[in-house]
């Protein structure tokens, strides 16, 4: 049979797959094999002559003190980030599938974060921070109210703000279909056998929503991890460099500083770092996974 | 009062709570635009003196308009990010469905495989790892930079994986083989089996990768700020963050540059909320 061999099927692999897998290869695989290759030179971005040498690279990250600074910092923004962004999302959730009057309209209004990207966002909110919430606290009360930007602590609270504000619409849409997919029948079951309306809520319907918890804390963490637009636009890591983020200073690390060589390397132990922790909550959330 | 009586009642009263509890909130989130909006029409000096005020004292303005629009190139931008967001999403669209048509459809060789996981596997990778080698080989050695069509397919590049892994989904659940084996007994040669009885099917997995990838490509700053350098290039995102960086002192401007940047995706949103909203939770729930 003509159909079976290897020549027939590579033609119609090219005919059909050829394009997409050339790109594929071309913008992920090409450069993620070449940006580890990169790590182990010292390479300005300029010259040609690209010095090799060896493991310099990721003995110089971690030796870089405000590299784990950032590291520090990420996380700390991550784990605040993560818990309401899933409290906010998982609220918004069920009271937008609750059956009030003009549900519709509330999920469509919360998802409206998304569509913009976090470059606008940041700095609308820059200016909602420096001048409409300082004219309010100067409205409310004696004295002369600063801006929260200015402070260190009030511009990583203003960020982990930004980041609810921004991915709770969206994981607010995964928790609806989670909530939609739990059947009225076994919560019924529940409040007849005696459950009130919140012991059917935690006993019954949180535990077959695992999946859908498992999915927004992973997409809420990996994101978290690489956040990049917002910080940029709402605090250019300011004041006095107490919120860069991992990402930021990655990328001031390779194209502000042009130690490409070190940047890459610090790159590679931020995917690394985000793909440990979103892959052991993974497993350890799909653990407990229950069905109806 | 019966039971039944009462339990409506309460539900009502529960109901009326929440709908007034969902209102603040959406006041809430939707605070930053109308701060925007209201600011949008007023002089800097009165959005200064007071940003929280409905009209300024100088009375409403357009004047901040024409000269953001100016400033920013606004037509020369939108039309490259309509350009470019357009021709990726297309692209997008065509290649990845047509990957995985053959990957789904030879789902015992061995090489299919191998392409697929490798593309699942890719998708945890983050942009922040591939900057730095994308730059270098695409800027240093192959020197391609600063060219709308670069963007473009590094844009479809990179969305393949994840656009593959949603086709493949609905190309194996949704499309029985014996449709096209049909389609071959009637004398359709592959292409045609693929084009005139396979992609039509696909319709709402279209929809849904379009849409999001549409948005994320409409969105991006920064692959198209480290490909696109030069001025008349500049897509939205990148023009609104160097139109910051050199007036952001002039805040009625970049009132106005700000709801300039937010409103073709706004107007879009209004006309296809419905379909935006849905395709990107179902979307979600797949990825």
């Amino acid at each position: 049979m003509k159909q079976n061999t290897t020549s027939y099927k590579l033609k119609q692999y090219l005919m059909f797959a050829g394009p997409g897998t050339i790109l594929f290869l071309a913008v992920v695989i090409v450069p993620f094999v070449y940006g580890l290759y990169l790590t182990l030179t010292s390479w300005d971005g300029t010259s040609l002559s690209k010095p090799f040498v060896g493991f310099e690279n990721f003995a110089n990250a971690f030796k870089d003190t405000t590299y784990w600074q950032a590291m520090g910092r990420t996380m700390i923004y991550s784990i605040f980030a993560v818990v309401f962004i899933n409290i906010v999302a998982f609220a918004l959730a069920y009271l937008v599938t609750s059956g009030v009057k003009g549900q519709n309209f509330f999920r469509a209004g919360f998802f409206v974060p998304n569509l913009i990207g976090g470059i606008v966002l940041g700095y609308i909110w820059q200016f909602v921070f420096n001048r409409a919430f300082v004219a309010i606290g100067n409205a409310i009360s004696s004295g002369t109210t600063v801006s929260l930007l200015s402070t260190p602590n009030g511009a990583m609270f203003c960020l982990i703000l930004v980041s609810v504000w921004q991915y709770a619409g969206y994981m607010m849409l995964i928790y609806v279909a989670g909530f939609m997919s739990v059947s009225k029948d076994v919560q019924e079951a529940a409040m007849i056998d005696g459950c009130t309306p919140s012991q059917a809520m935690k006993n019954v319907t949180i535990p077959l929503m695992r999946s859908s918890f498992v999915q927004c804390i992973f997409l809420s963490i990996t994101r978290c991890f690489v956040v990049y637009d917002v910080n940029l636009s709402l605090t250019k890591g300011e004041p006095f460099g107490s919120s860069v983020m991992a990402a930021m200073h990655v990328y001031n690390q390779a194209f502000t500083y042009k130690n490409y060589g070190l940047g890459q390397a610090e790159a590679v132990i931020l995917f690394l770092v985000c793909a440990i922790v979103g892959v052991t909550q993974v497993m350890v959330g799909k653990r407990g996974e229950v069905e109806a | 009062m019966t039971e039944n009586e009462r339990a409506a009642r309460q539900k009502k009263i529960s109901h009326a709570i929440m709908w007034v509890v969902l209102l603040v909130l959406f006041i809430c989130f939707i605070f930053p635009f109308i701060m925007v909006v209201i600011n949008v029409f007023k002089t800097k000096a009165d959005i200064v003196k007071n940003p929280l005020a409905l009209v300024g004292a100088h009375g409403f303005t357009l004047s901040n308009f024409p000269e953001a629009m100016k400033k920013m190139k606004f037509w020369t931008v939108f039309g490259n990010s309509l350009i470019i967001t357009s021709c990726a999403t297309v692209l997008t669209i065509l290649v990845s469905s047509m990957t995985s048509f053959v990957i789904v459809r030879n789902g015992n060789w061995k090489f299919c495989t191998f392409i697929f996981s490798l593309m699942i596997a890719s998708m945890v990778i983050p942009f922040q790892v591939l900057m730095v080698p994308l730059v270098s080989v695409y800027g240093g050695i192959l020197n391609v930079l600063n060219h709308r069509l670069t963007l473009i397919l590094m844009h479809v590049g990179f969305s393949v994986s994840m656009a593959v892994f949603m086709f493949h989904g609905a190309i194996k659940t949704n499309i029985p083989v014996a449709l096209e084996e049909a389609a071959t007994i009637d004398g359709c040669t592959r292409w045609q089996t693929w084009w005139k009885v396979v992609f039509p099917l696909l319709k709402p997995t279209i929809a849904t990768v379009g849409i999001i990838n549409a948005m994320a490509y409409w969105n991006d700053y920064l692959l198209p700020s480290l490909v696109l350098t030069k001025k008349n290039l500049y897509t939205i995102p990148i023009a609104t963050q160097a139109f910051y960086g050199t007036y952001s002192t002039d805040i009625g401007l970049v009132m106005a540059a700000l709801l300039l940047a937010m409103l073709p995706i706004l107007i879009l949103y209004v006309f296809l909320q419905r379909y935006i909203v849905e395709g990107v939770a179902s979307g979600a729930v797949k990825g």
